[in-house]
């Protein structure tokens, strides 16, 4: 028998995955391109600050007051104690960094847990799971994380971990009202009909379409991690042995009449992080919904 | 016509899918939808029954019944003798290999991001079945099976036309020899040219094997062409159940019989039993009292809005539910 619909197959024929795709468009984005180049930078200056500080960035090593541009040796200056704000910028966009993002992995691996279950059995699972999650949501996150951090002790594991915990209710809902759409779905009809188990239904075939909106939240949560870490070290429940943005802008915050500097730069650095990761998130939005689009 | 000429015999003692009395109720805002109420039916290894009725009236929801997608209130569904309405989903997953579906809508129903290779291996990587060069081996003769090119293992769902990924969705369904296929629409979002190469398809698969296929339609017509046995349901159950060419010749109940005057080109044998069926499927959520017919039948009598006729035996292998029809 012959089958003619069979020998015509798709326009382009070439069988290319759509994963490609994702990264040009998002580079053609304006918006998406500068987040990417300032989260680069900062990336770069994580990377490079222990090969060109490898001192400790809390050590003394300037006269005090240093203004930016005076010394070659020290180019953003030094603060109140005479110590290097290059080296405090550069070393703060590691420990950044590494809260901002692990902090945004424990509300993932969270929010992402808990909005699937509830999501994919609903009934009485749902029922507690969100009642759960509204408990947390009644208590402004970073008050939260900062009573946990208080009594634990700051570090850089309680610090975060506090906000970890805290920051995951509003992707669980975002995650179970992305699984509600599907759970009944034929794809998901048609691979129950398979025999595949729970597990494998929610791993392979639902988180992977609600991707989209993961990665989008996943680039704010981010950001956000790194404005509550630098909160929280701003008032001074920073870790005590190692720099941060949050906590320089706090210790020059006392002299910001005489030498506006000490808090700006640290501030500026903030600033740009935050900045660059929610122009990456709306570029990944734009790029990862594309409405109005051929497939 | 088709594959197996339609039997006279009643249904073997031991069917392959044996439904009793089936009932699926959906609680919503404005009250219980009782989607199927009451349905039996038996299916033979290896037969074609063909299940039509109007949108609503509950044949996808009696399909996804058959396959415990959605919870049956009351009744029993037996597969090859045993009985499998309270199986756990653990318990299902043995049956399941022996039960597939096709779904209506091969865009959906297909994991847009997983290769034909990844889709047709996966019943199998979940029943761990054969290794992977065996694996890939079935891949092959699968889609040689459903006429589709060997090298379209390596492409994605998107590449394909609608035609071809019911093609694929058909495929996956084979893919663990199962010994019943419930097709729920499996043609009905497809051009009419391509519907008759699926159904082509379908007719040659089953000629192949002893493969038994619930295949449910809107579209009498198709349903025709395909079927061993058909029933015609109606606000959730079944109205008349028959051999096809009993069915044809001597629909025994009025709805019945205006669907089948409603295909074109099929003219009522003469002016005085032209039927005329007018206003839309009562709300299943308040079902008429009596016969669900009776609000749009133009033979209604009195008892007929008060009694529920049930199923009734006109001819061998041929049952009607209706109090006023025929008895031959």
């Amino acid at each position: 028998m012959a089958f003619p619909d069979s020998l015509i197959l798709s326009a382009d024929g070439t069988g290319s995955h759509p994963r490609f795709a994702l990264l040009r468009r998002l580079l053609r984005r304006p918006s998406a391109l500068c987040g990417l180049v300032l989260m680069a930078a900062i990336l770069a200056m994580a990377v490079l600050a222990h090969p060109l500080y490898p001192d400790d960035p809390l050590d003394m090593v300037a006269a005090p007051f240093l203004h930016p541009g005076t010394d070659a040796a020290f180019p953003l200056g030094s603060d109140m104690l005479g110590r290097d704000l290059a080296a405090g910028i550069f070393h703060g966009a590691r420990i950044s960094l590494l809260i901002g993002v692990v902090a945004a992995l424990v509300s993932l691996v969270i929010g992402i847990g808990i909005g699937a279950l509830s999501g994919y059995y609903g009934g009485r699972i749902d029922a507690g799971l969100m009642r759960l999650t509204e408990l947390f949501q009644t208590i402004p996150p970073f008050l939260f994380s900062l009573a946990i951090v208080a009594i634990l002790q700051p570090s850089i594991a309680t610090i975060t971990g506090a906000i970890g915990i805290t920051a995951w209710p509003g992707l669980a809902r975002l995650v179970r009202a992305e699984v509600l759409k599907l759970r009944h779905s034929e794809l998901v009809e048609a691979s129950i009909s398979l025999g595949a188990s729970d597990a494998r239904i929610i791993l392979l075939h639902i988180l992977p379409n609600v991707l989209a909106p993961i990665v989008v939240s996943a680039s704010i949560l981010v950001a956000s991690a790194i404005l509550s870490e630098s909160s929280l070290a701003f008032l001074g429940l920073g870790d005590p042995n190692v720099v941060s943005w949050g906590g320089m802008v706090g210790a020059g915050r006392e002299v910001i009449r005489t030498d506006w500097y000490v808090a700006t730069i640290p501030g500026i650095a903030i600033l740009a992080a935050v900045l660059a990761l929610n122009l990456l998130g709306d570029g990944l939005n734009d790029a990862l919904n594309r409405k109005g689009q051929r497939r | 016509m088709t594959a197996n000429p339609p039997s006279a015999e009643l249904a073997t003692p031991d069917p392959l899918l044996s439904v009793r009395d089936l009932s699926v109720r959906f609680d919503t805002a404005e009250g219980p939808v009782h989607a199927v109420d009451g349905v039996s039916f038996d299916l033979k290894a290896g037969e074609i029954l063909g299940l039509v009725g109007e949108s609503g009236c509950g044949k996808s929801t009696l399909a996804r019944a058959i396959l415990r997608l959605v919870e049956p209130r009351a009744g029993s569904i037996s597969l090859a003798g045993s009985d499998i309405t309270h199986l756990s989903r653990r318990q299902l997953r043995g049956v399941r290999r022996q039960v597939q579906m096709v779904f209506q809508d091969p865009y959906s129903s297909l994991a847009p991001r997983w290769t034909v290779a990844e889709l047709l291996t996966e019943p199998l990587v979940i029943h761990g079945v054969g290794d992977r060069a065996e694996r890939r081996r079935h891949v092959g003769d699968l889609l040689d099976k459903v006429g589709l090119p060997a090298d379209a293992a390596q492409r994605y769902p998107h590449e394909f036309s609608g035609g071809q990924r019911q093609r694929l969705g058909i495929a996956r369904a084979l893919a663990l020899d199962p010994r019943l296929v419930v097709l729920d629409e499996p043609v009905s979002a497809l051009d009419v040219s391509v519907q008759a190469q699926i159904l082509n398809l379908l007719v040659e698969l089953q000629r192949q094997s002893d493969i038994a296929f619930l295949f449910i339609s809107h579209d009498l017509s198709v349903v025709e062409y395909l079927s061993d046995r058909v029933a015609v349901m109606y606000l959730g159950q079944i109205v008349e159940i028959a051999d096809r060419d009993s069915l044809w010749r001597h629909p025994s109940h009025p709805y019945t019989r205006a669907l089948l005057q409603a295909i074109p080109g099929n003219p009522p044998p003469s002016a005085d039993d032209a039927l005329k069926i007018e206003g839309d499927l009562p709300s299943p959520i308040a079902p008429p009292p009596g016969c669900r017919f009776h609000t749009r039948c133009p033979y209604a009598e009195q008892r007929c809005r008060i009694d529920n006729p049930a199923l009734r035996t006109v001819a061998p292998g041929h049952q009607a539910a209706c109090h006023l029809m025929r008895l031959s």
